[in-house]
C-alpha cells in the first residue's frame, strides 16, 4: 500500500513540518482530498492525497517536523488501520532499541557498557535531515553566547548530533564572514541599524533563550548567507512634499472606489519605474554570471508576529498605483495571517523595507539573495529651508540603496538612486 | 627536625595498611583491631602481620566467625569511647553484619541526639578476578555509600590508603573503609611523616582537557593506564579518583566536566543503581550546559561473576572496554586492539 511522503514544496525546503491533520484515520480518501497542512520554510500549503483509498495510519503526529522524502501516513483498502494512539512520535528516526541495561544472564561474557541510545544508527544525517535538532548542551550553550543558530549548523557527532566542536566552526566561518564585508563607498554615516539582523545578545544569568519559528530560523540563515555577499551602501535625501500632495490628490479620487494608496505603494511603483529604466539594476549575481531579469518584481517586507516575509508584487512596472496597492494590502494580509502560497514570495528582483512607520530617519537593509538591491526607506521629516527669501519646512525622506557590489559598481547603482528620487520628487512621472 | 632527608619511601598497599595500624595502636591505646583470624593467623590478607605479637591479645582480639556479633560488640565498645578497628575477612560477609551497621552504627548518633558518637573502622576488601566466585567477589560499595550516617572510602594507592586510614580511625563517625584484593601488592609513594587525609575530597590524580574518567579504588589505576595509553594517540585525559564515595565530592567531579565536556565513569560495581548512576546524575545536574556527549559509564557485566577464568575476565570492565568507550563519547572511531 503507498505511504504518503513530505514533498519537496519548495527549493529550499529541506523538511516540512505536519501542522495539521485534515484527514482520520479510517476516513475514505479520494485523489485531490487534503490531507494534512504542511507548513514549509516559507509557507503553509495543502499535502494532498495522490491515491484513494482508506487512511490508515498516521505515521507522524501533528507538530512533527518530517525530512523531505519520509512517510507521514498510509493509505490502503482498510484492513491494517492502527490506531492513532501507535503512531510514533518521533519522524524518520530509527526505533531506538530500549536502553535499559542488558540483563540477561546468557550475556554473561559482556561487561555491562549502557549504549546510548543514539549508537545504533550508522548513519550521522544532518539535523536539518532528520527533522530532529540533535545538539550537546555545550553547543546549544556556546550556540547562545555567539548567536550560532544551530539550525544552520551540520552536525558531526553520533546521529549528527551538533557537538562544541560543530559549533566552534561555525563560529569561525561566521567571524570570516563578518571580516569580509566590503569597506565599500558609502555615501552615508554608518548606519547600523538592518532592519532584521539579528546581533548575538549578550548572553547574562539572566538572560532567557526563546525558540524560534520556522520563519525566524529561516530569515537567520538568508540573512547570514547575504554576509558573505560584498555590499555597500547608497544614501539620498528625497524631498517628498509633491509626493505628498500627490498621494493626497490621488486618494482624493480614489475615494469614491473605496480605495487609498500609501506612500510606500508609491515608492513601490517608482522603484519598478526606474528599475524598467535601470535594467542593470534589476538583475542578480548567478554563480559566475549576471542575470538581468525581464520581469520588475518588488518585493515589500513584512513584519509578522513569527517574523519578517516578503511577499512579491509581480510586473510592478506594469500596474497602476491603485492596483499596486490593493495587490500589496492582500499580500500583506496574508502575510500576517501565515497564508502566503510559496508563488506569492517567489521571483522577485528587488526589495522595499519601509520602517518610516516607527518613526526611523534612516537605516540600511541587508540584501535579500540572490537580488541585487534592496531599498531601506526611512520616516518624512520636515526639514527647515529657504523658498523665496522665507524660511519654510519640507517634509524629505532618506531613503538607502545596499547593493551586491558583484552586480553593480558605485556609479551604477548612483545613478540609478538619482532617477529614482528624481521620480519620486517628480511624482506625476512615476504614473506616466 | 631533619628536613633534609628524604621522606618517602615506595611500599605497598599492604603495608601501608599495616603500619598505619601499627602508629594508630601506638599513638592511641583506645585503638583496637577485631576480627577473623587477623591475630594468630595475621589476617587473611596479611594486613595485620605482627600486631598480635607487639600490642597482645587485648588490642588485636581474634573474633569468631560471627560478624554480626564482632561488628555489635566492636559498635558497644565504639559507644562507650574505644576507636575499634574491624576487620571483615571481605565485602561479602558484611552482609551478615549489615543490620549492626546500616540499623544501628549509621543511625545512633541521630536517634540518640549526639549523645553518643561512634568512631567505628570496619575495614572490608571487595573486587573480583581472584576467581572466587560469584558470592565472594562482589563489589557492594554503594550499598553503604547508600547510607546516611556512615562515610564509605575506597583509596586506591598506597599513600591514600594510609592517610584515609588515619583519617578513618581519628573520625568520630563510623566509616566503611573499602580496599581491594587486587591493589594489596600495588606499590607507590609513601610519605614517612603522618598523613590525615580529608574524608570527602576527591583528588584529580590526572590533568587533561578533552574528556574525564572519574573512577575509585582499583578502577583508579585503570583509568591512569587508560589515560596514559590514549595520551600517546594525542587524547588529553582527566582522570578524577574519588577517594570518598560519602560524603561525595561533587564539586571536583563537575570542576573537571566543566572544563573537558566529556565524562566517562568507570566502576568496578554492576551498572544498574550503581556508584556510576550517581556520578552521572551529579553532572547531569551540575554542568549540565557544560556536556557535550552524554555520560557513559562501563561497569561489571550485570551477573553473578563467573568463577571460570575466562568468562570472570569477560565480565569484569577491563582498560580496552573503558578505551573503547572513551573513543565513542569523543566520536573517534577506534583502533583494532582495542577488541
Amino acid at each position: 500500500m503507498p505511504d504518503v511522503i513530505m514533498p519537496r514544496l519548495s527549493d529550499t525546503m529541506e523538511e516540512g513540518e505536519l501542522s495539521r491533520w485534515m484527514k482520520q484515520v479510517g476516513d475514505e480518501i479520494h485523489k485531490g482530498d487534503v490531507l494534512a497542512e504542511i507548513e514549509t520554510d516559507k509557507a503553509t500549503m495543502d499535502l494532498e492525497a495522490f491515491d484513494n483509498g482508506i487512511l490508515e495510519q498516521l505515521l507522524v503526529v501533528a507538530g512533527a517536523l518530517v525530512p523531505i522524502g519520509a512517510p507521514v501516513a498510509r493509505i490502503g483498502d482498510g484492513s491494517n488501520i492502527v490506531a492513532e494512539g501507535a503512531a510514533p512520535a518521533a519522524p524518520a528516526a530509527p526505533a531506538a532499541p530500549a536502553a535499559a541495561a542488558p540483563v540477561a544472564v546468557a550475556a554473561a561474557a559482556t561487561p555491562t557498557v549502557i549504549p546510548p541510545a543514539d549508537t545504533p544508527t550508522p548513519a550521522t544525517p544532518t539535523a536539518a535531515q532528520t527533522g530532529e535538532l540533535r545538539t550537546s548542551p555545550l553547543a546549544r550553550k556556546i550556540g547562545r553566547e555567539h548567536g550560532i543558530d544551530l539550525h544552520t549548523v551540520a552536525g558531526t557527532g553520533p546521529q549528527g548530533r551538533i557537538t562544541r566542536t560543530d559549533v566552534d566552526r561555525a563560529i569561525l566561518a561566521q567571524e570570516a564572514a563578518a571580516s569580509a564585508v566590503p569597506t565599500a563607498p558609502r555615501a552615508a554615516a554608518p548606519a547600523a541599524a538592518a532592519p532584521v539582523a539579528a546581533a548575538p545578545a549578550a548572553v547574562s544569568a539572566d538572560s532567557v533563550s526563546v525558540p524560534v519559528s520556522r520563519i525566524r530560523a529561516v530569515t537567520a540563515r538568508r540573512l547570514t548567507e547575504s554576509q558573505a555577499v560584498p555590499h555597500f551602501f547608497l544614501t539620498n535625501v528625497v524631498n517628498v512634499e509633491r509626493l505628498v500632495a500627490f498621494r493626497a490628490d490621488v486618494n482624493e479620487s480614489l475615494a469614491a472606489l473605496g480605495t487609498k494608496i500609501s506612500l510606500n505603494d508609491l515608492f513601490v511603483r517608482a522603484s519598478a519605474v526606474a528599475l524598467r529604466a535601470h535594467p542593470e539594476v534589476n538583475a542578480s549575481w548567478g554563480d559566475g554570471v549576471i542575470l538581468r531579469h525581464d520581469h520588475v518584481n518588488v518585493g515589500v517586507a513584512v513584519a509578522t508576529d513569527d517574523g519578517l516575509l516578503v511577499p512579491v508584487v509581480t510586473d510592478a512596472d506594469q500596474k497602476s498605483l491603485g492596483a499596486i496597492a490593493t495587490e500589496t494590502r492582500a499580500l500583506a494580509g496574508l502575510a500576517r495571517t501565515g497564508s502566503l502560497s510559496l508563488a506569492q514570495m517567489s521571483g522577485g528582483t528587488f526589495t522595499i523595507s519601509n520602517l518610516g512607520m516607527f518613526g526611523i530617519d534612516s537605516f540600511t537593509a541587508v540584501l535579500n539573495p540572490p537580488e541585487a538591491g534592496i531599498l531601506a526607506i526611512g520616516a518624512a521629516t520636515d526639514v527647515p529651508a529657504v523658498r523665496d527669501g522665507v524660511l519654510v519646512t519640507i517634509p524629505t525622506v532618506k531613503i538607502t540603496l545596499t547593493v551586491d557590489h558583484r552586480v553593480l559598481d558605485g556609479a551604477v547603482a548612483a545613478a540609478f538612486l538619482r532617477d529614482l528620487t528624481i521620480l519620486l520628487e517628480e511624482p506625476l512621472r512615476i504614473v506616466l | 627536625m631533619n628536613t633534609e632527608v628524604a621522606t618517602t619511601r615506595t611500599i605497598t598497599y599492604r603495608q601501608a595498611l599495616n603500619e598505619t595500624l601499627r602508629a594508630e595502636l601506638e599513638r592511641d591505646d583506645k585503638v583496637f583491631l577485631i576480627g577473623e583470624e587477623i591475630g594468630v593467623f595475621e589476617g587473611s590478607y596479611k594486613i595485620t602481620a605482627g600486631l598480635l605479637e607487639d600490642f597482645g591479645p587485648d588490642r588485636v582480639i581474634d573474633a569468631p566467625i560471627a560478624e554480626e556479633g564482632f561488628v555489635g560488640a566492636a559498635l558497644g565498645a565504639a559507644m562507650l569511647g574505644m576507636r575499634p578497628v574491624v576487620e571483615i575477612m571481605t565485602i561479602n560477609f558484611s552482609l551478615i553484619a549489615i543490620d549492626q551497621i546500616v540499623n544501628h552504627a549509621a543511625k545512633m548518633r541521630s536517634m540518640f541526639a549526639g549523645q553518643v558518637s561512634i568512631p567505628l573502622v570496619i575495614r572490608m576488601p571487595g573486587g573480583g578476578g581472584q576467581q572466587l566466585a560469584a558470592t565472594h567477589s562482589q563489589n557492594l560499595e554503594v550499598w553503604y555509600a547508600h547510607i546516611p550516617g556512615l562515610k564509605v572510602v575506597a583509596p586506591s594507592t598506597p599513600a591514600d590508603a594510609k592517610a584515609l586510614l588515619t583519617a578513618a580511625i581519628r573520625d568520630d563517625d563510623p566509616v566503611i573503609f573499602l580496599e581491594n584484593l587486587s591493589l594489596y601488592s600495588a606499590k607507590g609513594e609513601v610519605s614517612n611523616d603522618e598523613q590525615v587525609a580529608e574524608i570527602g575530597k576527591a583528588a584529580v590524580v590526572k590533568t587533561g582537557t578533552d574528556l574525564t574518567i572519574v573512577s575509585y579504588s582499583r578502577g583508579t589505576t585503570t583509568a591512569l593506564e587508560v589515560a596514559r595509553q590514549l595520551e600517546t594517540e594525542g587524547l588529553s585525559i582527566e582522570v578524577v579518583d574519588l577517594r570518598s564515595l560519602r560524603p561525595l565530592d561533587r564539586d571536583t567531579i563537575c570542576a573537571s566536566v566543566k572544563k573537558t565536556g566529556h565524562a566517562v565513569v568507570f566502576e568496578d560495581d554492576w551498572l544498574s543503581y550503581g556508584i556510576g548512576a550517581e556520578i552521572s546524575a551529579t553532572i547531569g545536574e551540575g554542568v549540565f550546559d557544560f556536556l557535550d556527549a552524554p555520560v557513559r559509564r562501563v561497569a561489571a557485566a550485570e551477573v553473578p561473576l563467573p568463577y571460570a577464568k575466562s568468562l570472570e575476565k569477560a565480565a569484569l570492565p577491563s582498560a580496552a572496554d573503558l578505551a573503547r568507550v572513551v573513543r565513542e563519547v569523543l566520536n573517534i572511531s577506534s583502533t583494532p586492539n582495542d577488541k
